[in-house]
């Protein structure tokens, strides 16, 4: 039986996923998950630990690649072409595609070389326009007014919550249609953590989100709709207001009031 | 004797033993050193650094001449194995980790590491001496790149693997490709400890003899021409050391300690360039 997909008609649906297996060697991560990512929203996965969540948010942007043994069958449809097609650009589709990961990963260098390094892949800016790309991006990030004085300071130098913000700086930086943030959060203390959930409302004017989370309340504060995983399969999909207060499925119940997970 | 007691004995006994192997490695370390200096800082002289290395029965001299050569053939050597070794470490670490070929280059560069550096020299004088006419300079820049390179290609893969897979992810993750996710974020977060890696095998070659007396050989005279026979510190006291010649022998003492101190600073050098990044 093929997993239901939903569509809602206000809005577009940026990446298309259907039918999508993937396989760890002879393990199979995912079977046959169907949904739609919708422009401008917030996403969220939600499942207990090995459901295959990150799984899924991974194969957006083909960072299973980089794996000998992984593989993906199926379609993820991005304005029309599969992602999953072998000739298809994997650095282009990550640069339209960013992630975010759940440890804070700056890049050995400088705060504004933080920034620069992944614009200067695909643009090439004069100085001044670089300097405001970056300060745009540290604004939209909510991480300027912390940073501006120290930009030739190492990006190592940061707490653990700022390392995270210049990590989204950094990919939002290259100008994508979709982030991705897997578990985001998990590193995070509780303040550090409302600063990025306030960020991410405030980024999905701009961009569509896909978040992979742990955490339950912070799935229903921050994503429009939200999947629930179990066992490599799309248990239930659709709003999050309807998921949190009327699951139709006993397992999305038995998850979200604490039964197991 | 109750458990507790002797559970305090067998720690006495265990630290005694340790301290008693570490004196004994210390002491032999102490003894080298004070016999060194106590023989070859008495060389050391202005004109042990100016004056070239003196003809038999003729009295002072220095060894000006195996100085320069030595700095010239080891930076030549640097010059060599450190692209080569790094971008070989590189390799291994970030293109082939599963290739057969990587596999192959890894089994080699082990070998080669532990190879005893005399069949290296041997072997670069039959592949460069003995064809293309005469002991030269380039000939022991060679047979010592040989001995450098394993130490720069393993220590950088070393290195590399040491970096975390998030790190390469995430530069991955901005639509960086291979090479520069390597080059400009992998490469820069482990420079300290390549940069380590490249000195200590500096510090290894410097003292190599056995590869330079088959290939750079020796000159009695100051050249700095790369193309000729070339004098060079190891050379000249495994010479210098065995002639009846007091002065040759004090000499000798000289460039040793010379060549001890030399090791010792690039040392520590790579010690504290290697602390300064762990800790930042």
């Amino acid at each position: 039986m093929p997993a239901p997909t939903y569509h809602d008609d206000e809005d577009e649906a940026v990446l298309a996923i259907r039918d999508l297996n993937f396989f760890y060697g002879d393990f199979r991560g995912l079977k046959s998950v169907s949904l739609d990512i919708a422009k401008n929203r917030v996403t969220a996965f939600i499942g207990p630990s090995g459901c295959g969540k990150s799984t899924l948010l991974r194969t957006f942007n083909r960072m299973y690649d980089l794996y000998p043994g992984q593989r993906a069958e199926g379609r993820i449809l991005f304005h029309g072409r599969n992602l999953l097609e072998k000739k298809q650009d994997v650095n282009l589709v990550r640069a339209k595609i960013g992630m975010v990961f759940q440890k804070p990963t700056p890049f050995p260098m400088t705060i504004y070389e933080n920034i620069a390094f992944g614009v200067r892949l695909y643009e090439r800016l004069p100085k001044s326009e670089m300097d405001d790309r970056v300060e745009w991006a540290l604004r939209k990030a909510a991480i300027w007014e912390e940073t501006k004085d120290k930009l030739q300071q190492s990006g190592l130098s940061l707490s653990g919550g700022q390392q995270q913000r210049l990590c989204i700086a950094r990919t939002i930086a290259v100008k994508p249609e979709v982030v991705l943030l897997d578990e985001p959060t998990s590193a995070l203390d509780p303040i550090s953590t409302a600063k990025i959930e306030e960020l991410i409302n405030e980024l999905k004017s701009d961009y569509t989100i896909a978040i992979v989370t742990h955490n339950m309340q912070q799935a229903a504060r921050i994503s429009d709709f939200t999947a629930f995983m179990y066992l490599g399969e799309l248990v239930e999909f659709g709003k999050t207001d309807s998921l949190f207060v009327k699951p139709q499925k006993q397992q999305t119940e038995d998850y979200i009031t604490g039964r197991f997970g | 004797m109750n458990l507790y007691s002797r559970r305090i004995w067998t720690n006495r006994m265990g630290i005694a033993l340790s301290m008693l192997a570490m004196a004994f490695g210390l002491a032999a370390l102490m003894w080298i050193l004070w016999t060194l200096f106590y023989n070859g800082f008495s060389a050391l002289s202005w004109e042990f650094f100016t004056q070239d290395t003196p003809a038999p029965g003729s009295e002072g001299g220095g060894l000006r001449n195996a100085i320069v050569g030595s700095l010239l053939i080891v930076g030549v050597t640097t010059l060599v194995s450190t692209p080569v070794g790094i971008l070989a470490g590189i390799y291994l670490a970030e293109f082939g980790t599963t290739s057969k070929f990587a596999a192959a280059t890894r089994f080699v560069t082990d070998i080669m590491l532990s190879a005893p550096s005399i069949v290296i020299g041997l072997f670069v004088y039959a592949l460069a001496v003995a064809t293309l006419g005469g002991f030269s300079g380039w000939a022991g820049s060679l047979a010592l790149s040989l001995i450098a390179i394993p130490v720069v290609v393993r220590t950088t893969e070393n290195m590399l693997r040491l970096v975390p897979t998030s790190l390469r992810e995430a530069a991955f993750a901005v639509g960086a490709p291979r090479w520069r996710v390597s080059l400009n974020v992998t490469l820069r977060a482990v420079k300290a400890g390549v940069v380590t890696g490249i000195l200590l095998a500096i510090a290894r070659v410097t003292g190599e003899t056995a590869p330079l007396l088959f290939t750079a050989l020796n000159n009695q005279f100051y050249s700095a021409d790369m193309s000729q026979p070339m004098g060079n510190l190891p050379v000249v006291i495994f010479q210098f050391a065995m002639s009846p010649y007091d002065n040759w022998v004090s000499l000798a003492w000289g460039g040793a300690l010379l060549i001890a101190l030399l090791v010792l600073g690039i040392n520590i050098v790579a010690r504290v360039l290697f602390r300064k990044k762990t800790q930042a």
